[in-house]
């Protein structure tokens, strides 16, 4: 979710098999260097292979570049490398949300699994409980929001999205990122 | 009443000697009996047919969605019967409703529980209500439970195989059975037992009850009890929630102890008492 001059990235806590909660502390939010956040729903194993995949590309950009990588930029490495997997793709949605350093303006990003890229101005849901976070979404945000009433709308548009979808849940994570700060809190969300 | 009475229950030698033809002209001339009388689709295998359409499992884009998944309980002890169930309902992942009411009071004394198609369970338990009730006008005294459930279990039976689904479960306390608990289920199996649990969260709700449970317990232990293995299920099921709906049926009739948000419940078991230390409440 994109607020003024900062965006906010969330994802719930639950890991599944079906109807069975196998973890209730599974976080789906991985930080690549200090701005860029990418989030990961689908199939668990393949969040965890693709979050270590681009743990390493990032570390080699940051190598060879000796600068952190920005989010437009990572972006684009997450979609070319899904690509790469265009017959055999990582059943993942990702989700990019970040601050680039050089000119300060929020970016926010989602892709589909095998690399389209959805920019967009306002919000990018995915997962089970899409549906729902497009209609929270849709009816909380607004334009221009400071970092602590982004925080209160992404966290009431994620929290009631999951209570009404039975495969997400069991608790949140929540990042607000600002230019130079990056606020990370737990929500606590209904248990069942 | 009396009117009433005759027109749903028809004595004995009147069917007897009618042919077919008189018994079709008389079953229009009165009314026709409420269930047991639904029109059929035109084709072979109506249970292939129903499956097809409403198999979410095989094939999440089937038109009919049924809602499904539970957790509910009954247990007998020394004070009597404990039934407790969930209140969440489902349609594929979607969360139907949280505030369902899965115990169905049939009478002061009978209650009946509700899991698998929201619709059957509803449909067929307020009908058991209506033939008990239809039983103690007949009788002048009230059914047994296991009478009733057997009303069910026949009833369900009559059926087989055309895709109704429920798992209920009848508990009552009778002068003649004393307290009695009866599982009842859509392929026409009829159980008495001590202890059931039925539903998607069934499982769950047995690793508590089966490791707590003893027939000597005081009232407010076995209340307790019924309602931690709802809760225990609400947390590991996916497609049980919602709130505890708890009821104590004993000889004077059943009482209801609270419909409680499960929210309260998790936060005041883990936090007090110090189970479900599965469950982060601090960033790292």
């Amino acid at each position: 979710m994109v607020g003024k001059d900062c965006v906010a990235i969330a994802c719930d806590l639950r890991l599944g098999l079906q109807a069975l909660t196998v973890s209730n502390n599974f976080p789906k939010i991985f930080s690549y260097g200090s701005q860029v956040h990418l989030g990961l729903t689908g199939l668990a194993t393949d969040v965890s292979s693709v979050s270590e995949l681009f743990r390493y590309k990032v570390n080699m950009y940051r190598l060879r570049e000796e600068r952190d990588i920005s989010p437009q930029t990572f972006a684009n490495l997450v979609s070319s490398s899904l690509y790469e997997r265009r017959f055999g793709p990582w059943f993942v949605s990702p989700v990019v949300a970040g601050i680039n350093q050089t000119d300060g303006k929020p970016f926010i990003c989602g892709f589909d699994s095998i690399g389209c890229i959805d920019f967009a101005k306002d919000f990018i849901v995915s997962g089970t409980a899409s549906d729902q976070l497009f209609g929270t979404c849709e009816g909380l945000w607004e334009p221009n929001l400071g970092p602590e009433d982004l925080f209160e709308t992404i966290s009431q548009a994620l929290l009631n999205a999951v209570d009404r979808d039975a495969l997400s849940g069991w608790g949140a994570h929540v990042y607000i990122i600002e230019k130079d700060k990056v606020t990370k809190r737990l929500l606590k969300g209904r248990q069942d | 009443m009396d009117a009433l009475v005759a027109q749903y229950s028809q004595p004995s030698h009147s069917a007897q000697d009618t042919t077919l033809d008189d018994s079709l002209a008389l079953s229009s001339k009165i009314a026709p009996p409420l269930s047991l009388n639904f029109e059929l689709p035109p084709i072979d295998s109506h249970s292939a047919w129903l499956r097809a359409m409403t198999d979410d499992h095989s094939n999440p884009q089937c038109p009919i969605k049924i809602a499904h998944g539970t957790t509910t309980l009954a247990f007998r002890f020394k004070g009597g019967i404990i039934v407790a169930t969930d209140s969440r309902a489902t349609a594929g992942n979607w969360i139907a409703s949280q505030t369902v009411k899965k115990v169905i009071e049939i009478n002061s004394c009978l209650l009946g529980t509700m899991a698998g198609g929201a619709a059957d369970c509803q449909y067929w338990l307020a009908y058991l209500g209506m033939m008990c009730r239809l039983h103690e006008l007949r009788h002048k005294r009230r059914i047994s439970v296991a009478a009733a459930s057997k009303i069910l279990a026949n009833l369900v039976y009559s059926y087989k195989g055309m895709g109704l689904s429920m798992g209920t479960m009848c508990a009552g306390v009778t002068p003649t059975e004393g307290p009695a608990l009866y599982y009842v289920d859509n392929d026409g199996t009829r159980l008495a037992g001590n202890m059931f649990c039925v539903g998607s969260g069934q499982t769950f709700a047995y690793g508590v009850l089966d490791a707590e449970y003893k027939y000597e317990m005081e009232e407010d232990e076995a209340l307790e009890l019924g309602k931690r293995s709802i809760l225990a299920a609400t947390h590991r099921d996916a497609f049980s929630g919602g709130f505890i709906n708890l009821y104590h049926v004993k000889e004077e009739g059943w009482v209801k102890h609270g419909f409680m948000d499960t929210n309260p419940i998790f936060w005041k078991t883990k936090l007090e008492k110090g189970e479900f230390s599965n469950v982060t409440s601090k960033l790292e």
